[in-house]
């Protein structure tokens, strides 16, 4: 099984490597069928690998030792339990819709070659970062996915806007980074070992410490930490800025990294250190409270959006939130429930979305679109299916996972869950009003393809297909990852809600503590099926407000669309804080850029010119130079002077020791 | 009495034989060959010396011999040596020999005086009594005298000659001087007798440290360190740059020989003593040495104050031995292998260096200022690589032999607690890294004042590539040269 296990990471990885170097060599073609094959091997050998865990079998090991340092070792090692085998499914599945999908997106493009070998070393980092077992190879993949992310979003790296993006992005995750290397930093240095079982087995004994310099608990440090990464990550606020900008990058890595994968990793890690955030109800009570605000007020921003991909990502952005505050109330199993649900829908809607770009020429505004029901039928159906799961329409898959999330909430005692209740509850109406606005301006009502304005930004570099100027349906490669997309999309929640959240499917690999934080299994109680569960589920106050947000949606913008002009003279002021994001980013170009811009300027002014360079290298240099010069004169070449500069010596050497004592 | 006279033992002795009896050879040899064919001289010369090294590998055994009335010693470090300074003769003749032809230098004298100056160094090695050591080193330094001096027509020469001559003769004075000393506080000329003395406190200890002060005179005289150093950059500079490689390196083998011999040997009871004063010899070399050199446009003279750094440092090898009056055996013979291999590593590094001097000069040009190093990457690659090695190496940049060298001198410093003392050593050879960088900077990245191309002997650029080559490598893979030193130590002391 160990050589499978290996085999998962490196069979993407061998695509990439094959297609970044030698791309040329092989051509497109081979490119693309190199890179889908190795992550169709992954994603097949994820699914043997489903079912072996599934018949039990949990493995962690060691697969290589890297080094080993003072008492301190460094390994490659695997840790395959239900959760990572879930997310190593989810991974490669969605990394192998988005491969074929690119073949039709990417056609154009003279990245091509290359754009294959970056998501393939995008599947490979993300599986070495949920397979790992130890905090370093965690470590490693979080910062490898990075990397690829900041490599992806600037793939057209003559926009200007997409290297700010890029930049940005890389930016914000150092700051979440720095949090997360403090948290690994503490666990290493309080537990002597960067292993998830030793540390986990040590958890009590690091719950009692209290950390010295700060005088906190110890563990609630830690656990901050961690979440300071999984915000950076999972972009939480307030460091989410990253993420709507990071929609420069091509569609299908948006619905791959943006969307179902990277930006899930926060919210992987935090369940997978379950057994350290369950002794923390502090951290609990961030991770609840920083995850409510981001559910609701990323939604806000979504409503006014006029960018088709910025509109899905508000959406996932708010969606995080959700997953956020699961964590928040101890339910682990729901949050990565939710991971997996919205991974589907939400790779789906990205992957619609890019559709819907390729249909309409590179025109991204929404505003421009309208009608396109006609023309591309299979994007339409699959974008409402896509759509109805995310605002959680019942039995849908989003309904399961958010219906559940809003109950935990309901049914958790920790500080802050009244707000964290009112988000999650308020939210539901956001969700449905901005998934449909962007649902019925895009499909239905008046077709308004031919009013793009000429300047509007593209997507992509210039493009040919002009044709007729009338929106067409997309190639059989991108509308078949969008009909497997929507299988799961539809039925996943009905299908695993019963073994994932209730049954005892995760077994060990996530922990709860039932008798602090009790919401699971109040849930557990009033659950009786799946189809009951959406049965009660069409008489709750989400569903009322779900639906009314789709009501209010389509009286807006397809029976009276004069309203959402009319209210926007009103509300100006909100409009207009909406309009520029709540100021973040703002804010971090005057305080921090400017700010960290002057701090530097004067480090590099003062302190390097004026202090190290001129005083200390140059100042020194010059001394050094008088010395020398001074030392010369004493080589007069005169022979009387060389020896009496001997007899001085002799004579010093005796005075000296004569007179010691 | 006739019936109690023995033979002496001379086997031990019988390189320093072939090498007296071949030099006593080739003057005769010389009155019967012609101008063109001068080149059996040099031959000979090499021949002789080969033909010892054979002798000292045959006869090396290992074992401890005392011979000629215990004047003389044959140990393994004494065989150690040897080998060196036939080797660093052997160098400097090929360097040398189309230098010397190009100025009428390659008179049968040059050859003459530089075997007896060999033979004063392999006596100095095997000394084993006070008579031994001055015997060796006024053979050394009179043909020393002599050898600086043989460009007779040249001022600069002569000048040098006398200098070093009236210095010379004044630090053998003090070291004669000293010696007498110790002779009289300890009623023998035996080294092992005055060690043995000098431990069971027999001697006044004033008269001891007075001859011991004046021996460490003469001592540092010979290595050329801070103050008694002032000769050397005169000397350096004026002698035929021959003279100089032979005068910078061998000698301070056999220097270090009589370092080892009657200091560590002889008077180790007053270590304690002589490591102080070695110390503030030592920092002084060290300080005043890179100064110094920073100012100079000549490079035998930038190298004749790099020569008073280094040996600086090599004495801090020799001040490492005895930690707070307690002897450690492993401590001391780590500190001393260190000096010893700094040594070895010197005399490597400055055949290398004047070699190139020689290399780039040629018939009625000297090329001994800085400026001749301008542009040599763009004339000859190869040599300008060469170079660099040797500056690397000299500044004791890893992983070149000159960097081992100083590692393992410091860190026998830093174990006898002179922490201090280290650091000061490595902000003067920081400091000292700049004027060996210039050189390289004036050959990668100057343009070339003379542009033609390089002539010297195939055998000259085949030793000179190896000798390179040795110092890069040797420097990584220092455990050799490293453990013959401390082996040699361990089996003779």
């Amino acid at each position: 099984m160990k050589t499978t296990y290996l085999l998962i990471p490196l069979a993407p990885l061998a695509g990439a490597i094959i297609a970044g170097l030698f791309g040329r060599l092989i051509g497109r073609a081979g490119s693309h069928v190199v890179t889908i094959l190795g992550v169709a091997i992954a994603f097949a050998l994820s699914v043997v690998v489903y079912q072996d865990v599934n018949a039990g079998n949990v493995f962690n090991g060691t697969v290589y030792t890297w080094l080993q340092s003072g008492g301190l070792t460094l390994q490659i090692g695997f840790l395959i339990d239900p959760l990572t085998a879930m997310m190593m499914l989810v991974v490669t599945f969605v990394s192998l819709m988005v491969h074929i999908y690119t073949i039709g997106y990417m056609v154009d493009d003279p990245g091509y070659q290359r754009f294959f070998s970056y998501i393939s070393l995008f599947t490979f980092s993300m599986l070495m970062l949920v397979m790992s077992n130890n905090f370093v190879q965690l470590f490693f993949g979080w910062e490898a996915v990075g990397l690829v992310s900041y490599l992806l979003i600037g793939f057209w790296y003559t926009r200007p806007t997409a290297i700010y993006a890029n930049l940005k992005a890389f930016l914000v995750n150092r700051v979440g980074d720095f949090g997360f290397l403090l948290g690994i930093g503490l666990i290493a240095a309080y537990a002597g070992t960067l292993d998830y079982a030793e540390v986990f087995a040590k958890r009590e004994a690091l719950a009692a410490i209290t950390e010295s310099v700060t005088g906190w608990p110890l563990i609630t440090a830690i656990c901050i930490g961690l979440f300071i990464g999984a915000m950076g990550k999972s972009a939480q606020v307030p460091l989410h800025v990253w993420l709507p900008d990071s929609m420069e990058g091509p569609t299908p890595i948006s619905a791959l990294i943006h969307a179902a994968t990277m930006v899930t990793a926060g919210i992987f890690m935090v369940a997978r250190m379950s057994p350290l955030f369950e002794l923390s109800d502090t951290a609990l009570t961030f991770v609840l409270v920083i995850g409510s605000i981001t559910a609701l007020f990323m939604g806000f921003l979504g409503i006014i959006q006029n960018d088709i991909k910025r509109v899905v990502a508000y959406s996932t952005l708010s969606q995080l939130g959700y997953m956020t505050v699961a964590l928040g109330v101890s339910a682990y199993s729901v949050a990565v429930f939710h991971l997996m649900t919205h991974a589907f829908f939400k790779a789906l809607l990205f992957l619609g979305a890019g559709s819907v770009i390729i249909g309409c020429h590179h025109n991204q505004d929404i505003r421009y679109m309208g009608g396109l029901r006609k023309y591309m039928p299979i994007t339409w159906i699959t974008s409402l299916l896509g759509s109805l799961a995310l605002i959680g329409f019942p039995l849908f898959s989003g309904f399961y996972s958010k219906d559940s999330i809003i109950e935990a909430v309901h049914a958790s005692n920790l500080a802050g869950s009244g707000f964290a209740y009112f988000a999650v509850v308020a939210g539901v109406f956001v969700t449905a009003f901005y998934s449909f606005r962007m649902y019925f301006l895009v499909f239905h009502g008046k077709e308004r393809y031919d009013q793009v304005p000429h300047d509007e930004h593209h997507d992509s570099h210039s493009d040919d297909h002009h044709g007729d100027g009338k929106p067409h349906e997309s190639p059989w490669v991108v509308t078949l990852p969008l009909v497997l997309l929507a299988i799961p999309s539809v039925l996943i929640g009905f299908i695993t809600i019963q073994p994932m959240l209730f049954g005892d499917w995760f077994g060990t690999s996530i922990f709860v503590d039932a008798a602090k934080h009790p919401a699971m299994s109040h849930m557990a109680e009033s659950f009786h099926g799946p189809m009951a569960m959406a049965l009660h589920g069409i008489t709750s106050l989400p569903f009322i407000l779900a639906v009314s947000g789709v009501a209010v949606a389509w009286f807006f913008y397809l029976k009276r669309p004069d309203i959402p002009a009319a209210i926007q003279k009103m509300a100006m002021p909100i409009f207009t804080l909406l309009e520029n994001k709540y100021y973040f980013d703002k804010f971090n170009e005057v305080f921090f850029a400017a700010g960290s811009r002057m701090l530097g300027r004067g480090l590099w002014k003062g302190g390097d010119q004026l202090l190290i360079d001129g005083a200390m290298v140059n100042g020194s240099a010059r001394a050094i130079g008088w010395i020398s010069a001074v030392v010369r004169l004493f080589q007069t070449g005169h022979i009387y002077q060389y020896a009496f500069s001997m007899i001085i010596g002799v004579f010093a050497l005796l005075t000296f020791w004569f007179n010691r004592g | 009495m006739l019936n109690n006279f023995v033979l002496p033992d001379t086997l031990p002795a019988a390189s320093e034989m072939i090498v007296c009896s071949m030099a006593l050879l080739i003057i005769l040899v010389d009155l019967f060959v012609s101008r063109s064919q001068r080149w059996m001289v040099s031959l000979l010369t090499i021949l002789t010396l080969l033909g010892a090294a054979l002798m000292t590998l045959v006869t090396a055994d290992g074992q401890t011999t005392l011979s000629f009335g215990n004047m003389f010693v044959d140990d393994l470090l004494a065989d150690f040596l040897k080998f060196l300074t036939y080797f660093a003769v052997i160098m400097m003749l090929i360097y040398s020999r189309s230098y010397l032809a190009e100025r009428g230098l390659d008179k049968a004298e040059f050859y003459v005086l530089v075997l007896f100056a060999t033979l004063g160094m392999m006596v100095m090695i095997s000394a084993a009594n006070f008579v031994t050591v001055y015997l060796g080193l006024e053979l050394l330094s009179l043909s020393m005298y002599a050898l600086v001096a043989i460009d007779r027509d040249s001022v600069r020469s002569t000048e040098a000659g006398m200098k070093y001559f009236v210095l010379g003769s004044m630090a053998s004075g003090l070291l004669l001087y000293g010696l007498s000393m110790l002779y009289g506080a300890t009623g023998t000329l035996e080294i092992g007798g005055v060690a043995q003395a000098v431990n069971q406190s027999e001697a006044p200890a004033n008269l001891l440290v007075f001859g011991l002060v004046f021996t460490v005179a003469g001592i540092a005289f010979k290595l050329g360190v801070v103050p008694f150093h002032m000769w050397i950059p005169d000397v350096y500079h004026g002698a035929p740059t021959a003279v100089t490689m032979f005068l910078g390196s061998a000698p301070k083998l056999a220097a270090f020989a009589i370092t080892m011999r009657l200091l560590v040997y002889g008077l180790f009871g007053l270590a304690m003593e002589w490591q102080q004063m070695l110390l503030i010899m030592a920092l002084l070399s060290i300080g005043l040495g890179n100064l110094a050199a920073i100012a100079q446009t000549n490079i035998k003279r930038m190298l004749a104050y790099s020569a008073i750094s280094h040996m600086g440092f090599m004495l801090l090898g020799l001040t490492a031995g005895v930690v707070g009056g307690q002897v450690d055996p492993f401590t001391a013979v780590n500190a001393y292998s260190s000096a010893l291999y700094y040594v070895v590593a010197y005399v490597l590094m400055t055949l290398g260096t004047f070699a190139m001097i020689m290399l780039l000069s040629r018939s009625g040009h000297e090329a001994e200022l800085l400026e001749d190093f301008k542009g040599l990457n763009k004339r000859s690659p190869w040599f300008a690589g060469m170079m660099l090695i040797m500056m690397f190496s000299m500044a004791g940049i890893p992983f070149f032999i000159g960097f081992f060298a100083k590692f393992s001198v410091l860190l026998a410093t830093i174990k006898a607690g002179y922490t201090w003392v280290a650091v000061v050593a490595v902000i003067f050879s920081l400091i000292g890294a700049f004027y060996y960088l210039r050189v390289v900077k004036l050959m990668y990245f100057d343009a070339p004042v003379d542009t033609g191309p390089l002539r010297s002997d195939i055998d000259m650029r085949i030793l000179l590539s190896i000798n390179g080559l040795a110092v890069a490598f040797l420097g990584m893979f220092p455990d050799t040269v490293m453990s013959l030193s401390t082996t040699a130590l361990v089996r003779s002391l």
